[in-house]
Order: C-alpha cells, then sequence, then structure tokens
C-alpha cells in the first residue's frame, strides 16, 4: 500500500464517521423536537434541492454541451453520403426528444417543489381523467410515426443495394488486425476456403491458387484504399470471432460474422487529405474501430482508410503486387523456402524485385 | 410440527383462507437457528435472503466497475497497491488487458442477473406478493426456498470463477460465440465459461421456481375481495415480470445448452467458417450461425431490460401514490401499459442486432415495434406526473428515490428512441452512447426502484427505520453523480467512441476525452463510497435503527401494514383481512387515506 491509498482511505474513513455522528445526532435532535416539526423541516429542504437540482442540472448541461459537443463528430459535416443521412436523422430526433425533454424534467421537479408538503393543502383526489390520457397516448404515436418513417426511409436508402458501377473493396477481420482485398484486373474476387489459411505461407484469407480469379487479387493489411465521390462496396468476413467495421466518420457500421457475409455501402466525399483541413487536425486519418468484442486486444483493433482522388488511387494500385505473386516471388528465389523461414521470405518479396515477378511455382 | 418436517419441505403454513384461524395465534413450532434464518420457507425471510446476497454482489460489481473506471481514468499512471489486491492480474500496478475484459464482463452478469433480476424482483416479489394480496405465504413455500438456494449455488459458482487460474469468462456479458466459445480465442473462455454456462443455467433454475411461484400465488392465492383491478401496480408489475421470466428465461438456457455443445461435444450450432490465430489451425466447423445465438440470447436479454425496470415501475407507481397523498392517476391506464410493455418484450429483440447483417426489411419491422414502447412509457411518466400534481408531497427517502427514478427513466427512456431507430442505430450502436443509455435507464433507474422500495419497506422488514441523514446523502450524491457520470457519456458515443475499450490513446478519433474520463471515475469512485455508507445503514439500522411503533408508518392503504409490526410465518395472527376497495383511496372525501380492509360507505364517491 503506498502512501496516498493509505490517506485516501483515512480521509475517507474520517468522512463516513463525521456523516454517521451527525447522522445520529439529527435522529436525536428530530426526538427532541418532534418528529412532526423535524419532518416539516427537512421535507422544505428537501423540496428547494429538488428545484434546485433542476436549476443546477439545466446550467449542467449547458456547460456540458459548451464543454464537449466540439469533441463530437456532429459540428464536423460527415464524410458519407449516407452519414449525412444519419445526421439528419440525428438532428430531428434529438429536436424531438429534447422538447420531451426539457418538459417532462421541469415539469417533474416543479411539481415536486411546488406541491411538497403542507399542512394547509389538501391532496386533490383525481383518479383519471380519459381526455388527458387519450392526449398523451395519441401525441407520442404521432410524434413517433414522424420518427419512424424518416428512419425507415433512410434506413432504407442506407441498406439499399449498392449502386452496379460501386467500387468493390473486401474486408476481413482477425484477432486482432483488419485485411483487405481487391479483385484485380478481372474485377473479380478469387474463391477463398477457410481451411486453405495459411499464414506461413502468406495466404490469410485462404485464397483457392486453382481459381484463376484469385490470383490477380490484391491482398494488404497496410489500408483500405477508396476512391472521393465513387461508391464503394464493402463486403465484410471474419476469420475467428464477430469483429465489427466501425467506421464513426463515415457513421457507418458492420458486423464481421465467421460464416456469413455481410456488405454495407458509401460514397466517400471527402479525401483524407481534406479531413485533416475540415478538422483542423494534420494527424487525422479515418480510423476503423472493431465496435463489437473480440478479445483481450479488441481496443487496440485498428484499421485505417485512405480515401484518395481518382489519380491517386490508380497510382497506389499500379504499385500492389497480387498476393500470389508476391508469394510465389518469395518462396521462389532462395531454394531453401521452407516453412519455417517462408515468413522471413515473404518481408523480402514485399520489395519488388523485378525479375522475380513471373516466376511461379505450383503449389502442392 | 417438527423441524424435521420443515426441513424436508413440508409446508408448515396452510395456505388456504378457511383452514388456519387458530394455530396463527401463536408460533406454533419450534423454530431452530436453521429452519429460522437458512432454510427458511417464510417468504419474508427468504426476501431478505435474496436482499442481502444482492446487496453483497451490488457491492462486488460495484467494486469491479471502480477498477476498471480506475484504468479508463488512468490509462498511464500504475497502482502498486491494485497488484497486493489482484496479483498477477494487475502486474506493476496496472490492470491486464485480461483482467479489464474480465472485470467489464462479470460486472455487466453480476448486475444484470445476480442484482438487478435476482436482488431486486426477488426481494420485493417474495416480501411483497403475499404481504399485499392477503395471503400467508407463496404457494409453494419448499420451491420458494429451492429458488434462493439455486440463486445461492449460482452466486457460490459465479464467484469461484473469479479464482481459476485462466480466469473467469471476459468475453461481454452478452456472451457471443465464437469468442465464448473457443477457449483459444481467449482465454477467458477456457474453465471460466464453463462456471459461467453453469452458473446462470442454476440462476434460470432458481428464476424458474421462483416465478412460477410468484404467477400462482398471485393469481389464485388473493385473499377474499382482492379482486385483479384492486390490486396495488406492485403486484400487477411483479406478475408481467414473473411472466417475462417464465417464457423467456427457457431460451436463454436452451442457448446456453447449444453453446455448452459445440465448446465440449463438437457440434456446429454457432461455430462455422474459423481459423484461429492463436493456434495456427482451422476448426472443423462448417454451417453454424453466430448470430442464431444472438437471437436465442436478446429473446431474453431484451425481456430481461423489463424484469428489471417493471418491478422497479410497480413500486414507485406505489411509492408516489402513497407519499403524494393522493390515487396514482390512471389505475387502468398503468395496468395496461404495464401490460403493452411486457407483451412488445418479446417482439423487439432484434433492435440489439441492426448492424449484425440482419435482413433490413426484419430491421424496419423491429424498429416500428421497438419504438412502439415508447408510447406506454410515455403513458406512464406522464400519469406519475400527474400523480405529483396537486398531491401533498412528503419527502421521504423512498420518495426521493420514485422521483428521481422517474427522472432517469425520462432521460434514458428518450435515448431509446434514438437506438430503437435503426437509422441512428449504426452510428450508435456499441459506442457510449448506448453504455450512457442502459445505465441510466435499467442500471440506476432499477437500482433508484430497488432503493425506493428498500427504504419504503424496509420498517415491515425489520420493525426498524433506515437513518434518514444518511439516506438523504445518499440520494443526493447518488443523483447527482449518476447524471454526472452517464450525462457527458452520451457526448463520447456521438463522437463515435466505442464501448469495451481498455485504452484509447492509440486512436486518434477517439482520444480527446481523457479529461472526461478522469472525471467520471472520481465520481464514480465517489459514488460508489456513498454506496457503502449506504450498505452500512442498512446493516446498521436492522440492529440499531429507530424502532417502529405504529403499524402503518406511511399512512398506507395496502394490506403489508395491517400485520403486526413483527409478523410471523403467516402474516397475520388471526384471519387474512377481507379486502373492500382498490389500493388507492388517499384524500378522498377528506379522509386522508382509507385502507383496502375497510368497508365501503354507500355514500362515498366513486373512483
Amino acid at each position: 500500500m503506498s502512501t496516498t491509498a493509505i490517506l485516501l482511505l483515512s480521509i475517507l474513513a474520517l468522512g463516513f464517521l463525521i456523516t454517521f455522528q451527525i447522522a445520529k445526532a439529527s435522529e436525536y435532535v428530530s426526538i427532541l423536537n418532534g418528529e412532526k416539526k423535524s419532518f416539516e423541516q427537512s421535507n422544505k429542504v428537501n423540496a428547494f434541492l429538488m428545484v434546485a437540482f433542476l436549476v443546477l442540472s439545466l446550467i449542467g448541461i449547458w456547460v456540458c454541451h459548451k464543454a464537449y459537443y466540439g469533441r463530437t463528430l456532429l459540428p464536423f459535416p460527415s464524410a458519407s453520403d449516407h452519414g449525412e443521412k444519419i445526421d439528419t436523422m440525428m438532428f430531428i430526433t434529438i429536436a424531438v426528444c429534447g422538447v420531451v425533454f426539457f418538459i417532462t424534467q421541469i415539469l417533474l421537479f416543479w411539481f415536486s417543489f411546488r406541491y411538497q408538503y403542507s399542512e394547509k393543502r389538501k391532496a386533490y383526489f383525481y383518479p383519471h381523467n380519459t381526455n388527458w390520457e387519450i392526449l398523451w397516448t395519441t401525441v407520442p404515436a404521432i410524434a413517433l410515426c414522424v420518427l419512424v418513417g424518416f428512419g425507415l426511409y433512410y434506413w432504407y436508402k442506407i441498406t439499399g443495394d449498392a449502386p452496379a458501377n460501386a467500387m468493390q473493396v473486401e474486408i476481413t477481420g482477425k484477432q486482432f488486425a483488419w485485411v483487405y482485398r481487391y479483385p484485380g484486373k478481372d474485377n473479380v474476387f478469387g474463391k477463398k476456403y477457410f481451411k486453405e489459411i495459411n499464414e506461413a505461407e502468406g495466404n490469410e484469407l485462404g485464397l483457392i491458387w486453382d481459381d484463376k480469379a484469385a490470383q490477380d487479387d490484391i491482398v494488404t493489411t497496410s489500408a483500405m484504399y477508396i476512391v472521393k465521390d465513387v461508391p464503394v462496396k464493402i463486403n465484410i468476413f471474419s476469420r475467428d470471432v464477430i469483429h465489427d467495421v466501425g467506421l464513426p466518420h463515415f457513421r457507418m457500421k458492420m458486423d464481421a460474422v465467421p460464416g456469413t457475409p455481410t456488405t454495407m455501402y458509401f460514397t466517400p466525399k471527402f479525401t483524407t487529405e481534406e479531413m485533416k483541413k475540415i478538422t483542423d487536425n494534420p494527424e487525422f486519418e479515418y480510423e476503423i474501430a472493431c465496435d463489437q468484442m473480440c478479445g483481450n486486444s479488441h481496443y487496440s483493433m485498428k484499421g485505417i482508410v485512405k480515401v484518395v482522388t481518382k489519380e491517386e488511387f490508380t497510382l497506389w494500385r499500379a504499385g500492389q503486387k497480387p498476393k500470389y505473386v508476391e508469394i510465389n516471388s518469395a518462396t521462389a528465389k532462395p531454394a531453401s523456402g521452407g516453412m519455417a523461414d517462408s515468413t522471413g521470405n515473404l518481408k523480402q518479396g514485399l520489395s519488388p524485385t523485378p525479375d522475380s515477378t513471373n516466376k511461379v511455382i505450383t503449389r502442392r | 410440527m417438527s423441524n424435521e418436517a420443515a426441513m424436508h419441505g413440508h409446508p408448515e403454513v396452510v395456505t388456504t383462507h378457511e383452514a388456519h384461524h387458530d394455530e396463527h395465534h401463536v408460533h406454533h413450532h419450534k423454530e431452530t437457528f436453521i429452519t429460522k434464518y437458512v432454510f427458511s420457507q417464510d417468504h419474508k425471510m427468504i426476501a431478505r435472503q435474496f436482499l442481502i446476497s444482492g446487496m453483497v454482489w451490488a457491492v462486488i460489481g460495484g467494486l469491479m466497475s471502480v477498477l476498471f473506471r480506475l484504468q479508463l481514468g488512468y490509462p498511464d499512471e500504475s497502482f502498486p497497491w491494485l497488484e497486493d489486491i489482484l496479483g498477477r492480474w494487475a502486474q506493476g500496478g496496472k490492470i491486464s488487458p485480461e483482467n479489464y475484459y474480465a472485470l467489464v464482463t462479470m460486472h455487466g452478469t453480476v448486475l444484470v442477473f445476480f442484482v438487478l433480476t435476482g436482488g431486486l424482483s426477488g426481494t420485493f416479489a417474495n416480501f411483497l406478493i403475499p404481504l399485499q394480496i392477503g395471503a400467508r405465504d407463496m404457494a409453494s413455500p419448499f420451491l420458494n426456498m429451492l429458488s434462493y438456494w439455486f440463486f445461492f449455488i449460482a452466486s457460490v459458482v459465479m464467484i469461484s470463477s473469479l479464482f481459476v487460474q485462466t480466469g473467469p469468462f471476459s468475453g461481454g456479458w452478452t456472451a457471443y460465440p465464437p469468442l465464448s466459445a473457443l477457449g483459444d480465442a481467449s482465454p477467458g473462455s477456457k474453465v471460466g465459461m464453463d462456471l459461467w454456462i453453469t452458473s446462470m443455467a442454476l440462476f434460470v433454475v432458481s428464476s424458474l421456481l421462483g416465478g412460477l411461484n410468484y404467477i400462482t400465488t398471485i393469481l389464485n392465492m388473493r385473499t377474499k375481495g382482492m379482486s385483479m383491478t384492486r390490486l396495488p401496480l406492485t403486484i400487477w408489475a411483479l406478475l408481467f415480470t414473473a411472466i417475462l421470466g417464465v417464457l423467456s428465461f427457457p431460451v436463454l438456457l436452451s442457448g446456453f445448452i447449444l453453446l455448452l455443445f459445440d465448446r465440449h461435444a463438437g457440434t456446429s450450432f454457432f461455430l462455422s467458417d474459423i481459423f484461429l490465430a492463436s493456434t495456427q489451425q482451422a476448426l472443423p466447423n462448417e454451417g453454424g450461425s453466430a448470430i442464431l445465438f444472438q437471437h436465442l440470447f436478446w429473446f431474453l436479454g431484451h425481456p430481461e431490460v423489463y424484469i428489471i425496470i417493471l418491478p422497479a415501475m410497480g413500486m414507485v407507481s406505489e411509492i408516489l401514490s402513497i407519499n403524494s397523498r393522493k390515487p396514482i392517476f390512471g389505475y387502468m391506464a398503468m395496468v395496461g401499459s404495464l401490460f403493452a410493455i411486457a407483451m412488445l418484450a418479446f417482439l423487439v429483440w432484434a433492435h440489439h442486432m441492426f448492424v449484425t447483417g440482419l435482413n433490413p426489411f426484419l430491421g424496419s419491422v423491429f424498429v416500428l415495434l421497438t419504438l412502439l414502447i415508447a408510447i406506454p412509457s410515455a403513458i406512464k411518466v406522464f400519469n406519475w406526473l400527474t400523480t405529483l400534481w396537486k398531491g401533498n408531497i412528503r419527502f421521504t427517502p423512498a420518495m426521493m428515490f420514485a422521483i428521481g427514478f422517474v427522472s432517469l427513466f425520462i432521460s434514458g427512456g428518450l435515448t431509446g428512441i434514438f437506438l430503437g431507430n435503426s437509422t441512428l442505430d449504426i452510428h450508435l450502436h456499441d459506442t457510449y452512447f448506448i453504455v450512457a443509455h442502459f445505465h441510466i435507464v435499467m442500471g440506476v433507474a432499477g437500482f433508484f426502484g430497488m432503493f425506493a422500495g428498500i427504504y419504503h419497506w424496509f420498517p415491515k422488514m425489520y420493525g426498524r427505520y433506515l437513518n434518514n441523514t444518511m439516506a438523504y446523502i445518499h440520494f443526493w450524491v447518488t443523483m447527482v453523480g449518476a447524471y454526472l457520470i452517464f450525462w457527458p457519456m452520451h457526448y463520447q458515443g456521438l463522437a463515435g467512441m466505442p464501448r469495451r475499450y481498455l485504452d484509447y490513446s492509440n486512436w486518434e478519433s477517439f482520444n480527446q476525452f481523457n479529461d472526461l474520463n478522469k472525471f467520471i471515475s472520481t465520481v464514480a469512485m465517489i459514488v460508489f463510497a456513498v454506496q457503502l455508507m449506504f450498505v452500512f445503514n442498512f446493516f446498521y439500522s436492522i440492529f440499531k435503527g429507530r424502532k417502529m411503533n405504529t403499524q402503518n408508518p406511511w399512512g398506507a392503504t395496502t394490506l403489508e401494514w395491517t400485520t403486526p409490526i413483527h409478523a410471523g410465518h403467516g402474516n397475520w395472527p388471526g384471519e387474512i383481512p377481507e379486502v373492500h376497495r382498490w389500493a388507492y383511496d388517499y384524500s378522498k372525501d377528506g379522509r386522508e387515506f382509507i385502507q383496502q380492509t375497510e368497508s365501503v360507505n354507500p355514500n362515498e364517491s366513486k373512483h
């Protein structure tokens, strides 16, 4: 035990002791003064505190809003078209719920204060009133219809089919990283099967090399590159447990479920560079946050989305080598390409050597 | 009756209304310590057992939250004394990720099930049902006793899981497979998870034994004149709670059993296409659906939140009415809205799963059904407000907590409208917004209902009062603290900050809240300390509290206040009183209150 801990504990114990003594004493005082009198006194104090609590809370809400609203995502434009819809829906809901919140909370604490016990007052026997009850059944029902209506209108827009011209990207979650795949020149994702996964050989996704379509697929773990103003359809997979592709700046989120592919699509509106200016943060990145508890390093399962212009994307894409080529060029170069050091070779393989690209060895 | 017979579960109490006049005037059998305090079949004692067990759990669960808030508030600092307490789980005074997730998981499991289900409805259903409907005990006192002891064994198993070498389960209280199914994916999913499932299965048994008993008792054992529409709202709420539990807990159990099969019997209910990095091996399982478990889980999981909140609503209705000295406004609407909430509870579970890849059309149906719940909730809130209106309010500690409950229910209920709308849920799902939402509406509001109940019925339980000064300090610190802790979390949620992260420093998007996290952690510790003061007040007052010397200290109309101050097993020494009116004749015809046992005067105004 450190001294601070002991100090804190003794302060706690002391505070506790003092409170207890006061509590005991006040009980004796109430017996001496008569229970009725002390009840009336404490009732007045508590009634006053009720309304004080209301006022201080309203001020507190304002202070909290001042302090933290700027740190949320809402003051900045959403980075995707779908996000704009979600933000609009958010403001509609905040407005409706905000009105209800202030009315009901103010009534609650005001009534508590206003109708505090008084010897003179007689409580009003008022067991029910059908008209009032109809009123507060129908008004919330109408308000909710509005919210459901807007909500579902946007929901169908967001979850609808991706446009035909959408760019296709695949993302796979594993403990505790993201792997991205692009379909290559043929624009078709090659077949994969989880039992083909072999990390030692660099086949993280279990691509089936016999499938021609798989041979030109690009697999990368560095970042997911997507293009500004081009709709992107993200095909989501998981390799082990449930993960979640959380994209707060695009306001999008979708689980990655082993055995069950999921998708989402959206159109990014600002490049990463533009977003750095918008948020006035030179360190800004579009981060992919895993939003589904996936194990002990869940909190560090981060991916990066790079939104770039069309030209930048073409350039980046030109520098990428298909995984098949990458693996085979790596294992082909040193003859002793055993299982044990194949990962080491893989690292060498990442730096492209012009003569090795065409060498292909057949898989076992 | 011999102790032996009592031990073997022979019901000591004859519960029909005619056959018990004489034998209950005095304690007719000698009670030993064991039959009276341990294997008791008296519903009042079982209620107290549930309450005290629940409080022990609440302290444990709360302490866990203090520990992980320490990590969240001070991620860069180390606390050497933590190593003294937690050993290798906090090497160098820093909570390890395994331990962090174990603490979070256990905090959730313990508080949702063991405190706010077992501790809350276990206590008040047992205590209030026979007393308020006018019965000598539950329909089956023996099953009732078993219900407690299953709860107790479940507790022992859950506690024991904290001490296994690979640690307790650490995959979140929702226990989603495959994480919860595979020990190689997370050490907590090894033997810790087996113990977790065993404990939860025992808990379900306890809850079913209790629930069946509550339903049977309410439907069959009401005293003469106690028609369903004369029942206090507490009983209606407890009835719906029990129905929810009986119909939904078995589904959860089925999910757990399938999970157990997947873990040990090689089945593939929830497993498919899995390659584990830790073993570098692909599992043989194919064709299972991980999402199926979520359906089974949330089919209980959603009713579960109503299992927590309905008893609180019932008690709050009762306490608001008594202390406003006014009838509850719109009794039938209150019953109707409880019914509507209970029914809708079964039809909204998939709103927890909007981003699992659920068919968007199905999602939209669940949006509609989910937002419908706001209507009965609105009715309840406005009826509570109208109950206060033109009342003559006495701020007893119970009343304070009841008013606090309404405030929290409004705040947390409204954020439910955000989350129930799938469009917004895409953004808010699994962020701090949801943490704020359910802690306010289910966690703190559930606790406020429980505190209100404890302060209100403590005199009936122990024949003494809790200390008022400590009660008021308890209320105000908890009320202010709850808002200080959870209100700013909405802003963290609107920043997209994910829950269940123990360190945000590596994230450019979420590291702007370090000062706020520190603040929240500090307030959480203060609030926790005040809860300890409440626990102290509770145990101190059992033995040393101010004595209750009137039978009906709050001037209430219901039957429990017609029993003697220290009611024996059987509750009423003579005959069970007959009921002539509803439970809410307050301030009627110039009288402050008219007890349910008083016959109706022909000149009385109608309600």
